[in-house]
């Protein structure tokens, strides 16, 4: 097991870190900073960051909704959240060029921007939060908040005082999952951005062009960067896994 | 809660969805038979277009099987076996999960290239791995590798093992108390964890894009087509391609919710 982990994930992970590596610091960090590889990382970070709060809000009603609420459909509703998980990332792209490409039916054409990328992500992390969200609202106990009801609180406040510090665990965790996968996302977004560099060109797609140029140190720069995040995010994550699990393990 | 409320979150989350999933999702379906039935079965019949179907099934019946075995193994040594470094292999194990898919593709490019580090010991044995099967292989091992383990590691936690000690006081080797015991109970986590391995294996493009080298009826995978087509003003084709994977998807989305009851009880 040890040696098929090491083959398949340590063995590249070694080849990218030491390529990149392997002119020296100064000229990792002179890649790093070229205009176009912070043009790409900062428009990545910056949608990754956009998409992960409309995730957290949406997200968290869309949950909420499907624990708290009845209605007819309540059940069609909670499977096709999976949806993006089971669909291809380039079909995903596909559907969004088709309804808000050029020959958009509702007149919206959002093609070649970087609201198209913003939407592209959305698509694509939609599940995360609601699907870290919700068991945590299932499990949650109702009668404190009765209580907090019963002793005059308003539902913005009951909502503030003890249904947030519960499920905030799970609407970080599923952000922070979302957000890694904004970082990397390649499949929806190449379509429908029109990858122009310094505009739409993300991360993901700067390395993917760099490597078909043959620029191999530029590519493996920006990719050591999204490598570092990735760790940090897998950290955040099973640092947030330990917090809510602490009292299990306590108990 | 005031029902005032209630409509509107309801509203919120009803057009959340509408909005960014099943609107452009029933959009392609109309838009791939927006042109009629003719365009779209000559696309889909084109023998680069069968090949690239074939080319995905073939790489899926390799990764599948592989990372199920990996899944099952090393789930069972993250839980079981608290050996050390158990944590390292866990944050190993979910890396693809949280890693862009080009820089996989990249990490192989490095590796297998003409210019990587195993790239020449091939290439003097006349085996061809970068734009060739064995990449795209390797690649879709990789990205597809944590959904088993993730799905297994949890079920066995709260599993607990006092049905192996038992099997083994009565006297069963350690091979038959896993049959007999042990992926009894985690068989609902195992056929669910190999459904999503087998979605993002027939769905992955990222780190294929890369090592493929686009050669049309040799290395195009299904994905790769329906950009190729897309790219060449073929959107009957495109389309078309799209909506037999989308169909692949709502099946394996149908077996995931028959599951996931199955799998609480």
């Amino acid at each position: 097991m040890t040696t098929f982990l090491s083959v398949v994930v340590l063995l590249p992970i070694a080849a990218l870190v030491w390529t990149s590596g392997k002119h020296g610091w100064h000229e990792f960090w002179s890649v790093v900073s070229a205009p176009e590889s912070v043009a790409a990382l900062e428009l990545t970070l910056g949608a990754a960051v956009i998409v992960s709060g409309l995730n957290a809000a949406l997200g968290t009603i869309t949950a909420w909704v499907l624990v708290r609420d009845d209605f007819v459909g309540k059940s069609l509703m909670n499977a096709v959240i999976d949806l993006p998980f089971a669909l291809p990332t380039i079909v995903g792209g596909l559907t969004l060029l088709a309804l808000y490409g050029p020959s958009s039916p509702l007149g919206i054409d959002i093609a070649f921007t970087r609201t198209a990328i913003v939407l592209a992500l959305m698509f694509e992390t939609l599940p995360f939060v609601v699907r870290t969200v919700q068991p945590v609202l299932l499990e949650l106990d109702r009668e404190a908040e009765e209580a907090a009801r019963s002793l005059g609180a308003g539902e913005a406040r009951v909502f503030r005082s003890i249904v947030l510090p519960n499920i905030l665990p799970g609407i970080l965790s599923g952000v922070a999952l979302a957000f890694a996968r904004a970082v990397g996302e390649i499949g929806s977004i190449v379509l429908i951005s029109g990858n122009l560099p310094f505009k739409t060109e993300v991360a993901a797609v700067f390395v993917f062009n760099h490597i078909q140029s043959g620029d191999q140190n530029g590519a493996s720069a920006v990719a050591v960067v999204m490598l570092v995040i990735a760790f940090l995010l897998l950290l955040a994550i099973g640092g947030l896994r330990y917090l809510t699990t602490r009292h299990e393990r306590n108990a | 809660m005031s029902a005032t409320r209630r409509f509107g979150l309801r509203g919120i989350a009803a057009l959340y969805l509408v909005a960014v999933l099943l609107g452009p999702l029933a959009m392609v379906f109309y838009r791939a038979f927006a042109h009629g039935l003719h365009p779209l079965w000559s696309s889909l019949s084109d023998p680069n277009t069968v090949h690239a179907f074939e080319l995905t099934l073939v790489i899926t019946a390799i990764a599948v099987p592989v990372n199920t075995l990996f899944g099952i193994v090393c789930a069972l040594a993250i839980v079981r076996r608290r050996f050390p470094g158990a944590g390292i292999v866990n944050a190993i194990v979910d890396l693809p999960l949280a890693l862009s898919p080009v820089v996989v593709g990249l990490m192989l490019f490095l590796l297998y290239g003409r210019t990587g580090w195993f790239g020449s010991f091939f290439q003097a044995h006349g085996i061809q791995i970068l734009f060739a099967t064995p990449s795209l292989v390797i690649a879709t091992v990789f990205v597809s590798l944590p959904f088993v383990a993730r799905e297994v590691v949890p079920t066995l936690r709260e599993l607990g093992d006092e049905q192996e000690q038992a099997a083994h006081t009565l006297g069963a080797s350690g091979w038959q108390a896993f049959w007999r015991v042990t992926l009894p109970s985690i068989r609902w986590a195992v056929v669910y964890g190999v459904v999503l391995t087998t979605a993002r294996c027939l769905g992955e493009y990222g780190a294929v894009a890369v090592v493929s080298g686009h050669i049309e009826g040799k290395t195009e995978t299904a994905t790769l087509r329906v950009q190729d087509y897309y790219e060449n003003f073929n959107q009957a084709g495109s389309y078309g391609i799209a909506i037999v994977l989308a169909a692949i998807s709502v099946v394996v989305l149908l077996v995931m919710t028959l599951l996931r009851p199955k799998e609480s009880a």
